[in-house]
């Protein structure tokens, strides 16, 4: 999938594993601003549903793309408020 | 037939109890009332909130309540954590770096318990779990700490409890929560919408 979003800030939690990746997510967005996206790259693989989970139930904040590439998993999400 | 039906009834008021009809004012004073009742109702339904009793002191023991806590911060939870008993040592500054874990008692344990029994041996299961923490980049119990601290995570100590062990206030994580017992437990698990006895 193509990114067509500008990034405005890149996480990087590669090799850290639960609970880190979504708490660390949870810090840097609270230091955007509405609108902005955050990529967030990380190797561990609950990731994915850990981190589309925090999405969905949480205000503010919407999962735009997630991407698995080779070892590295790719989430997009933008702060809506 | 009916015998209650007061004659000077004068049509606009059935039953015609003897209660006056509230006037105008007291009905728009109610209202408001109201009104101001159900905003703070749904201020406090804004905030979800997540009560943990940790009450168990071994390394394996002491990472569910501290990974749920920082997560559910993040899910933008007010989380509260008592900590009694073993679970007091979670935030003992000094002892929250030596947990143990114990190589009895746990049937997945890659030694047999009458081996795991013997002196020492606690420490060696307790290594080995030390490295793969290490290994596997999971964080320590002090960084959730911190990182749980950071994120707004009330940490608290039960008094009973410290006095038991004889800890000392000093003794815990800046930020830790002293002074309460099992009522301030009881009236978080009320108002929580998760509540975990861990």
């Amino acid at each position: 999938m193509s990114v067509e979003f500008d990034i405005a800030e890149t996480l990087d939690v590669k090799g850290a594993s639960c609970p880190m990746p979504v708490v660390k997510t949870k810090s840097a967005i609270d230091d955007l601003s509405e609108g902005e996206v955050l990529e967030v790259l990380a190797t561990d693989p609950g990731s994915m549903s850990d981190l589309d989970g925090w999405a969905t139930g949480t205000d503010g904040v919407e999962m735009l793309d997630q991407v698995e590439g080779d070892e590295v998993y790719k989430h997009y999400v933008r702060k809506t408020e | 037939m009916s015998t209650d039906t007061p004659d000077s009834t004068t049509g606009d008021a059935p039953g015609g109890d003897a209660e006056e009809a509230p006037s105008r004012a007291e009905l728009a004073a109610r209202v408001e009332e109201l009104e101001s009742q159900l905003s703070e109702v749904a201020a406090d339904e804004g905030t979800k909130k997540m009560s943990i009793v940790a009450t168990k002191g071994t390394l394996d023991m002491a990472y569910p309540p501290l990974i749920l806590a920082s997560t559910a911060a993040a899910f933008g939870y007010e989380v509260t954590v008592f900590h009694t008993f073993w679970g007091l040592d979670i935030l003992h500054e000094e002892r929250s770096k030596n947990l143990k874990l114990s190589s009895v008692g746990n049937p997945n344990m890659p030694v047999p318990n009458v081996v795991g029994a013997l002196p020492g041996m606690d420490r060696v299961t307790t290594s080995m779990m030390e490295k793969r923490i290490d290994d596997n980049d999971t964080a320590t119990i002090e960084e959730l700490i911190e990182t749980s601290l950071d994120m707004g995570v009330e940490f608290q100590a039960c008094q009973m409890t410290i006095e038991l062990m004889d800890y000392d206030e000093d003794d815990f994580y800046d930020g830790v929560t002293t002074g309460v017992g099992a009522a301030t437990a009881i009236q978080d698990m009320a108002d929580a919408d998760i509540q975990l006895l861990v």
